[in-house]
């Protein structure tokens, strides 16, 4: 896509498919209204979670940083929701739509972010380090574009165990430039890895935006690496869907990688702690808000499908408003993790002692 | 038993290690079809085949990266660094992503990748070539770090290394390559985190681990001829886990220790060791820990003064003259 410094600047290489198009698409057109239902939740849900969380972030019960998925949800559900058994998933640092969207339950994400023994890493990772690898989950990364390499690796992993299965290494639009996710498309392209690199575009790498970071288009870095790519709208989660089935097949069957740059927006800033009025316009975000809310867009398409009523609607979004607070109370209402364990789950050894090999000290004071 | 050399002793490990568990693969640059850089790999390809032992380009970050991908997926792959110096631009993978998973997870991941290659000076390559990063790399929990001396040691070892679940980084030596050591044939083990006394002696205390055994063995034996000294040399052979335990009891029996290690001074794995050793053997000692070092200054290329920036047997003699002075 090309640099976006306006909500209205978007271009396309090509003309986009109308969106009913999309929801002809084999992957969308298969889904039962139970599916569709659950895709449309699914996005309730990671929405009320994060502005529950960010209301106890203000109110102090939050450390650190806190990255915010709202506006884009689509995309983590709509990718998420295409994974089989031999899938695998891995993510940057904002990461809670993710968790959410391969199904972990919300109490313990709430609760890491308040720091608690209950949390999904034991109050040990954070906001930005959520991991469910009986999920094929694989975290939640901090670094820019540090988790590209190891999504390759699953990828590796996947093929080299005989199994049909790809790996989604999701970066966001300021990863493009790390040399690390250079050298995981060259890897990836040269060794036939089933992985698709999907870049969500939200127009800004914190308040710098891609046209002040980035040189040239960023899908089509891709095609140096002799590698497929593809663009698609990620405020529909149909178009989302049939975009990602076309290159998550590519892997699966043929062991070749791909880059998906979905055009997406974040209404919130960077993190929380983002002033958020230096690089963008309210208008902007107040347009997008409007016009390409990946819920309301959904949700009016279901409407006209006539899969979801007004009052399932409030339904869910009543649920999910409930749930997100159960998850505040059951965050506050557990326990912080001690001192002691401050010194667990840093060696699988030392968490095993029965099974230890090794000898000598491994702790220092 | 047989004698072979540090080269072979680690290649057999690899070997043996390879025909043991499927899931063991090698990579790195140039170890298959160039048969290794320094020869290490030589014959690997030919016997386990190319999806075993995988050439990979020369690209650190991204294909250590996803060595640690797969290992998370229970893949373990030894990742071969031409140099350990080269460690610096795939930091992030290395220490980020392999030391920092398990915790940040709350114990779900675990990353049993082995990283392994040649960390040392005395080959004037100069200072970005002649890194030694076992002190950078063992100040991270979560990490564990071996440098063997011996052939008989870095096999064992090895073979250790690869069966761990944790992530394990192997520091060998260039110069020690081609050194031959005894090894038996049958198999063994040697565990990490255990030191290894590698001279009895009751005047000083060497504690020291690498080349740096070998500098202390040759300097020990003209101590005891020409002062009849008796030197104790204690090769810790891992420095995370460490076996202090060793290093305090060789203390309690000579009562002065002198610290051989090529490692710049700041800092280094010394440092550490200075401080547990006078903390944990204050009245044991008779005097002040001494300590030497790799000369602070970047790896000076200049061949015959390379060697008097390195610890060298003269060094390690001067040195030791002065701890039991």
């Amino acid at each position: 896509m090309s640099k976006k410094t306006t909500a209205t600047a978007d271009k396309k290489a090509a003309p986009a498919p109308s969106v009913s198009d999309f929801a002809q698409a084999p992957i969308n057109a298969g889904l039962s209204r139970e599916a569709k239902i659950e895709l449309h939740r699914k996005m309730v849900r990671i929405r009320r979670f994060e502005e529950r969380s960010l209301r106890s972030y203000q109110a102090k019960k939050i450390g650190g940083f806190l990255h915010l998925y709202i506006g884009q949800e689509a995309v983590a559900v709509g990718c998420c929701s295409l994974m089989g058994p031999n899938d695998h998933v891995i993510t940057a640092y904002r990461d809670h739509g993710h968790a959410i969207a391969v199904g972990m339950d919300t109490k313990p994400l709430m609760a890491e972010l308040y720091g608690k023994a209950t949390g999904c890493s034991k109050g040990k990772g954070g906001s930005m380090h959520y991991f469910d690898p009986t999920r094929n989950f694989w975290g939640g990364h901090g670094i820019v574009g540090g988790q590209i390499p190891l999504g390759t690796g699953l990828a590796y992993g996947i093929k080299y165990k005989g199994l049909k299965g790809a790996a989604m290494a999701f970066m966001g639009d300021g990863a493009v430039n790390q040399g690390a996710v250079h050298e995981a498309y060259n890897l990836a392209s040269l060794w036939n890895l089933p992985v698709v690199f999907v870049i969500e575009n939200n127009g800004y790498s914190m308040g710098t935006s891609q046209a002040r970071s980035s040189a040239g288009e960023l899908a089509q870095r891709a095609a140096g690496y002799d590698m497929e790519w593809g663009q698609c709208n990620g405020h529909d989660v149909y178009e989302v869907r049939a975009t990602m089935d076309k290159f998550l097949t590519l892997a699966r069957e043929k062991n070749r990688p791909s880059t998906v740059e979905i055009d997406t927006y974040r209404y919130r800033g960077h993190s929380v702690a983002d002033p958020d009025n230096t690089y963008r316009s309210k208008q902007e975000i107040e347009e997008y808000r409007k016009t390409k809310d990946p819920i309301q867009v959904f949700q009016q398409k279901l409407l006209t499908e006539g899969v979801l009523t007004e009052a399932l609607i409030e339904q869910i979004d009543a649920e999910a408003r409930a749930e997100a607070d159960n998850t505040a109370d059951f965050a506050e209402a557990s326990p912080f993790p001690t001192p002691d364990d401050i010194q667990k789950d840093v060696y699988w050894e030392s968490d095993n002692p029965a099974e230890r090999k090794s000898q000598g000290r491994l702790f220092f004071d | 038993m047989p004698l072979i050399t540090y080269r072979e002793a680690v290649r057999h490990a690899l070997a043996e290690e390879l025909e043991r568990d499927k899931n063991v693969v090698v990579m790195g640059e140039e170890v298959a079809q160039f048969n290794g850089a320094y020869k290490v790999t030589e014959g690997l390809l030919a016997k386990f085949g190319p999806d075993r032992i995988v050439d990979t380009p020369i690209s650190e970050a991204g294909f250590i990266g996803m060595g640690i991908g797969a290992s998370m997926l229970g893949v373990r792959p030894v990742m071969e660094l031409m140099f350990w110096s080269f460690y610096s631009v795939a930091f992030d993978q290395i220490l980020n992503n392999a030391a920092n998973v398990r915790y940040m997870s709350g114990g779900q991941i675990n990353c049993p990748i082995v990283i392994r290659g040649p960390a040392n000076g005395g080959t004037n390559v100069g200072a970005t070539h002649s890194h030694t990063p076992e002190n950078v790399l063992a100040n991270h929990p979560g990490v564990k770090v071996v440098v063997p001396a011996t052939a008989y040691d870095a096999k064992g070892l090895l073979k250790s290394a690869i069966r761990d679940n944790d992530p394990v980084f192997f520091l060998e030596n260039t110069m020690l390559y081609g050194e031959k050591g005894e090894v038996p044939t049958e198999e063994y083990v040697i565990p990490l985190g255990k030191a290894d006394v590698k001279r009895e002696g009751s005047d000083l205390t060497i504690v020291t681990y690498g080349r740096c055994v070998h500098h202390s063995l040759a300097a020990a034996a003209i101590l005891e001829k020409e002062h009849d000294i008796s030197v104790e040399i204690v090769d810790l052979r891992t420095i995370r886990p460490l076996d202090i335990d060793t290093v305090l009891a060789s203390v309690a029996k000579t009562h002065r220790v002198l610290i051989v290690e090529e490692q710049k001074p700041f800092a280094s794995v010394g440092s550490q060791l200075a401080y547990m050793i006078q903390r944990e053997a204050f009245d044991e000692l008779d005097g002040p820990i001494h300590r030497l070092a790799t000369v602070d200054a970047p790896a000076i290329y200049s061949p015959p003064v390379e060697i008097e920036q390195l610890p060298n047997p003269q060094r390690v003699l001067k040195a030791a003259l002065e701890a039991v002075g």
